[in-house]
């Protein structure tokens, strides 16, 4: 919850950043500094104190107050109902909240102030939307599929634009539609305009469905790029509209082709000229990492305003600049940018989208815009729904033809109930000019009402219906590296029957491609450093093993302390996958709740890993709990006392560009020394055989033991069982003695008679009966701790595990400072 | 289909090597495996192939092939047409090994008593798994799995890395412990791959 709201305010406040500009959209008061007399007049009487400038900041804080709202909205949507959110999408309960909120408004002022007004939507709010969907498209399947939904994308929709508008303009002139002032042209450009299906709103819809990935890419790769074509044929139509319907010619319509297609692959080809910059660029960002995420936006952003200036189509450019781009960006940037562009991407998507729903909402409260003609809002209705469904099957049947894997019926029902109509629709409705279409208003309101029906009554009907058709499913998997591993060997199996056969198919051209990628593009638009070690495989494997560090370590916050990682479960990293194999069987219905705890790559977050880790690790130590709270309390004054206590430079944090601290070579060396050395020691008294602390055990004991009852009113000492208690005991005069000295600045204490702290503790606590029920490093897990090491290939990884030593030691401190309390 | 019959019976052995591999009711029904059309194109692939024209192929026959060479593990799905022992693949053998990767026919009404097509899910990820299992003995040991490996990832990865990448792959499908992978298990582990997806190519359907 907290989270949440933690989030939403980010949210809020990230937008102020990019959506100042939203200024002229939101707002119809154009005073946004007003006349400077009135406050000379003022400053005349007296000097005030304080003076209320509500005219300085109206614009500005309009639109951040609507932010903020839409940031409120979709929190309460989010949190209020998680019953009601499985039955009607996120995105139809935003629109209901707008139309709340514009009531609201239009209570107090009598006319709809704020609307969603055609340039913000589409330089303001849109962009990042698109940005976002082709940034984290999966490329694999996308260019997989790319013929499919290039066919229902551009032949669909020009399908969509066609027929709709040919059959409402026939339902006019047989007069169904009573007496309006549209013609041919006009119809033909509202077919154009609400053909396209709305990626917004299709992703906001199938997310939530989670059908399998194929339907999924059809469906959303045909709505990105049917929108950039939808605008391409909205404004061919636009210009014959201004033409006029008796000066077009043959000549003219092979223009309007022409310009189609110059539109379509020039806003194209120019996205993929801005990604080849923008790989470029984040190839020499070394230097200034803070900012390098920075440029994904602003390059995304320019190809869009470059293609919109050239009259190229923007949302192309912008599609292809994601799309082309990504590979190559996360590659060269670093990880921590990633992270980064990955989390600034979605708040802006997420937030706009947002915005954009609840304004389709609040605008509709206006009765200016609403003109209502039963015939053509109802027919309209009509034709877009069948003429969806005819063209999906149509092209569908077509394509089966071709296609290796036929796409079912079944899913060609989704995919044609999937025609979600949204913002860009009402958008496009809204540009139209009054002057040239009379019946503005009509369209809009018909627009509006589409959207409506489409986004809420189809979103809220689309999951029972995927239930009903048993539509096949996404699987939630694990990421798995034998998965990955033979898919890779099947692309070369499939390569080397296609030579066989002597045919050049799929795979050759594929295999082709991306040898032609790595040899020249890759080299081209790649970092060396980040070529070098790209191999998919690899990354898998790395990543998978980050996220078992993750794991583990979030596990052990959970647990209180790192220590459990040495008690019981000893190197035991991966929980889950050892939990599963074991308890598989006996307990399905757990397994099946732990599915959902997966980490998908695109959701691969660190809040929900700590969030939702399963302490399976726990199942089997008895007292683990009573264990904890004792750790708890001693944990704090346990590591102020012991733990090597890093000498921080804090002048970083002021830095702008710099946010590690405690990179000291000098410290780190000593850290190292310093456990390397407490290593020798046990080593060397485990191997002599030699224990000069034993006497001073049974010297101790007594006077120990005696101590023992009214130091334990909690009774946690029977944990450890008497010999245990024993060996902490023994400690505890050398813990005075030593007292909250960093050992490290001790001087050398190698001499027997006085031994130092860390070696008296380890060789204490060997024979305790806690070290006995250790489980012995079994080759096998020896080698699952391997692999994390060698990853990361840096000497980071040994000191990072000594130091985990160290902490090891200090836990074994905390034995004894119990004691002592 | 007349002349295409003609051409059929040109094949050496045609008959027999219908009659085996239930080709016969293909040259008649047209979808139900290996269409005549392909029968030939394989069959003039396979001529192309025997450059001596002994009516077998050899494996350096099969690394002739420009790009198969370069094939990170082509020598092992060479290997796969060989059965073990054996030097030289004839057209029945290669047929029926290419078989492996047609598409799955989805409206293929099933019959209980008929043998598990070539092309069934279990047989094409067997023709993966032996690609593994050089030894034969059923199971991918950490070797195997390594070699294939190295071959396909290359240099861009460091010894020690693959093995660990080969360490966690065996635990990852590994279910009874013994550090290696059974075929059973790598079914398993795959369940959630569509195979037929992914071990098929199109111009064999």
């Amino acid at each position: 919850m907290a989270s949440s709201v933690y989030l939403c305010l980010l949210r809020a406040v990230f937008l102020v950043c990019f959506v100042n500009p939203l200024i002229q959209g939101l707002s119809e008061d154009e005073s946004v500094f007003q006349n400077p007399h009135h406050q000379q007049e003022e400053n005349l009487t007296g000097l005030p104190i304080v003076t209320f400038k509500w005219h300085h900041v109206e614009t500005p804080y309009l639109v951040i107050i609507w932010v903020f709202v839409a940031g409120l909205a979709k929190l309460s949507v989010v949190e209020l109902n998680h019953h009601v959110i499985s039955v009607v999408p996120e995105s139809g309960l935003l629109i209901i909240l707008g139309f709340i909120l514009g009531g609201i408004v239009w209570g107090a002022d009598r006319a709809q102030t704020f609307k969603l007004l055609p340039p913000t939507f589409f330089y303001y709010l849109l962009p990042q939307i698109i940005l976002d969907a082709s940034y984290f498209m999966p490329n694999k399947l996308f260019f997989s599929n790319l013929g499919a939904i290039l066919i229902y994308a551009i032949f669909g929709t020009c399908w969509n634009a066609a027929t709709v508008g040919l059959s409402l303009w026939g339902c006019y002139e047989a007069g169904v539609m009573g007496n309006l002032d549209i013609g041919l042209l006009q119809f033909l450009l509202f077919g154009s305009l609400i053909a396209a299906v709305d990626p917004v709103a299709v992703i906001a819809v199938f997310e939530e469905v989670h059908v399998n990935e194929v339907l999924f890419i059809l469906v959303f790769g045909e709505s990105l790029l049917n929108d950039g074509v939808t605008v391409v044929l909205y404004n061919v139509f636009d210009a014959f509209v201004a033409l006029g319907g008796p000066r077009i010619d043959a000549a003219e319509i092979f223009k309007g082709i022409f310009s189609f297609v110059v539109v379509a692959f020039g806003g194209s080809f120019l996205g993929i000229g801005f990604a080849i910059l923008l790989s470029l660029l984040t190839r020499c960002t070394k230097h200034i990492q803070i900012i390098e995420a920075g440029f994904v936006f602003v390059v995304g952003y320019l190809a869009y305003l470059t293609a919109e200036m050239l009259s190229l189509s923007a949302i192309l450019s912008i599609t292809f600049c994601g799309i082309c781009c990504q590979k190559y960006v996360n590659a060269n940037m670093d990880e921590k940018s990633v992270t980064t562009v990955r989390h600034a991407m979605k708040l802006l998507a997420n937030g706009s989208e947002t915005m954009i729903f609840l304004f389709l909402g609040v605008t509709a409260i206006d009765t200016e815009i609403w003109v209502w003609n039963t015939g053509f809002i109802l027919l309209t209705l009509l034709f877009v729904f069948i003429y969806r469904i005819i063209g999906t099957f149509l092209f569908t049947w077509m394509l089966n033809k071709f296609r290796l894997v036929p796409i079912e019926v079944i899913d060609q029902v989704v995919m044609s109930y999937g025609g979600l109509r949204g913002a860009v629709a009402y958008g496009l409705a809204a540009l139209l000019d009054e002057d040239k279409i009379p019946e503005k208003n009509l369209m809009i309101s018909t627009t509006l009402i589409v959207v409506y029906f489409t986004v809420i009554l189809q979103g809220i009907t689309m999951k029972p219906l995927v239930q009903w058709l048993k539509v096949k499913r996404a699987a939630h998997s694990d990421l798995k590296l034998i998965e990955k591993l033979n898919n890779r060997a099947f692309d070369h199996i499939l390569a080397a029957v296609e030579d066989i056969c002597g045919r050049i198919g799929d795979n050759w051209w594929t295999r082709g491609w991306n040898r032609f990628e790595e040899n020249y593009i890759s080299w081209l638009l790649m970092k060396p450093k980040a070529r070098k070690n790209r191999d998919y495989l690899f990354s898998i494997f790395h990543k998978l093993n980050l996220e078992d560090a993750i794991n583990y370590v979030s596990e052990g916050e959970r647990q209180g302390s790192l220590a459990f990682s040495r008690s019981d479960e000893a190197a035991n990293v991966d929980f889950k996958k050892q939990f599963g194999s074991e308890f598989a069987d006996v307990m399905p219905n757990i397994m099946v709740d732990m599915s959902n705890y997966e980490l998908g790559i695109e959701h691969f977050s660190v809040t929900s890993i700590v969030k939702d880790t399963i302490p399976s690790v726990s199942l089997d130590i008895h007292g683990q709990d009573r264990k904890n709270a004792m750790d708890d309390i001693n944990a704090h004054h346990l590591l102020q006392q012991h733990l090597y206590r890093s000498r921080k430079h804090h002048r970083h944090k002021y830095s702008r560009s710099h946010f590690s601290i405690n990179q000291n070579e000098d410290e780190v060396q000593e850290i190292f020394q310093r456990t390397m050395r407490s290593r020798l020691e046990s080593f060397k008294s485990t191997k002599m055989g030699v224990n000069p602390a034993k006497k001073i055990t049974k010297h101790h004991k007594k006077e120990l033991t005696h101590k023992m009852p009214n130091g334990h009113p909690d009774g946690t000492g029977h944990l450890y069982g008497d010999e245990e208690v024993e060996g902490l005991c023994v400690f505890l005069p050398h813990l005075i003695e030593a007292g909250i000295e960093n050992p490290v600045f001790l001087p050398d204490m190698d001499s027997p008679t006085h031994s130092p702290p860390w070696l008296m503790e380890t060789e204490a606590v060997a024979p305790s009966q806690r070290a006995q029920r250790r489980l012995p490093w079994t080759p096998n897990r020896l080698r699952r701790l391997a692999p994390m090491r060698i990853s990361t290939c840096s000497t980071d990884s040994f000191l990072m595990a000594d130091v985990s030593l160290t902490l090891e030691e200090h836990e074994e401190h905390s034995q004894t400072d119990h004691v002592e309390m | 289909m007349g002349s295409t019959n003609s051409t059929l019976l040109k094949i050496p052995n045609v008959e027999v090597l219908m009659q085996e591999t239930g080709l016969k009711l293909v040259a008649e029904e047209n979808c139900l495996n290996v269409s005549p059309a392909h029968i030939i194109r394989l069959h003039d692939r396979f001529k192309a192939l025997d450059k001596e024209g002994r009516g077998h192929l050899c494996p350096h026959d099969f690394g002739a092939i420009k790009e198969l060479a370069m094939n990170p593990i082509g020598d092992r799905i060479i290997g796969a047409f060989f059965s073990p022992g054996k030097e030289t693949v004839d057209f029945h053998t290669f047929v029926k090994i290419l078989a492996h990767f047609r598409p799955v026919d989805k409206d293929r009404p099933k019959e209980p008593n008929s043998p598990e097509p070539i092309n069934s899910r279990s047989n094409k990820l067997k023709f993966a798994f032996q690609l593994y299992d050089q030894d034969k003995d059923g199971k991918i040991s950490r070797d195997e799995l390594l070699q294939v490996l190295r071959a396909m990832l290359g240099m861009q990865v460091t010894d020690e890395q693959l093995e660990s990448i080969a360490d966690r792959t065996i635990q990852e499908a590994d279910l009874d412990r013994d550090d290696t992978i059974s075929f059973e298990e790598f079914r398993k582990s795959l369940e959630k791959i569509n195979i037929d997806h992914k071990m098929s190519i199109r111009f064999l359907r």
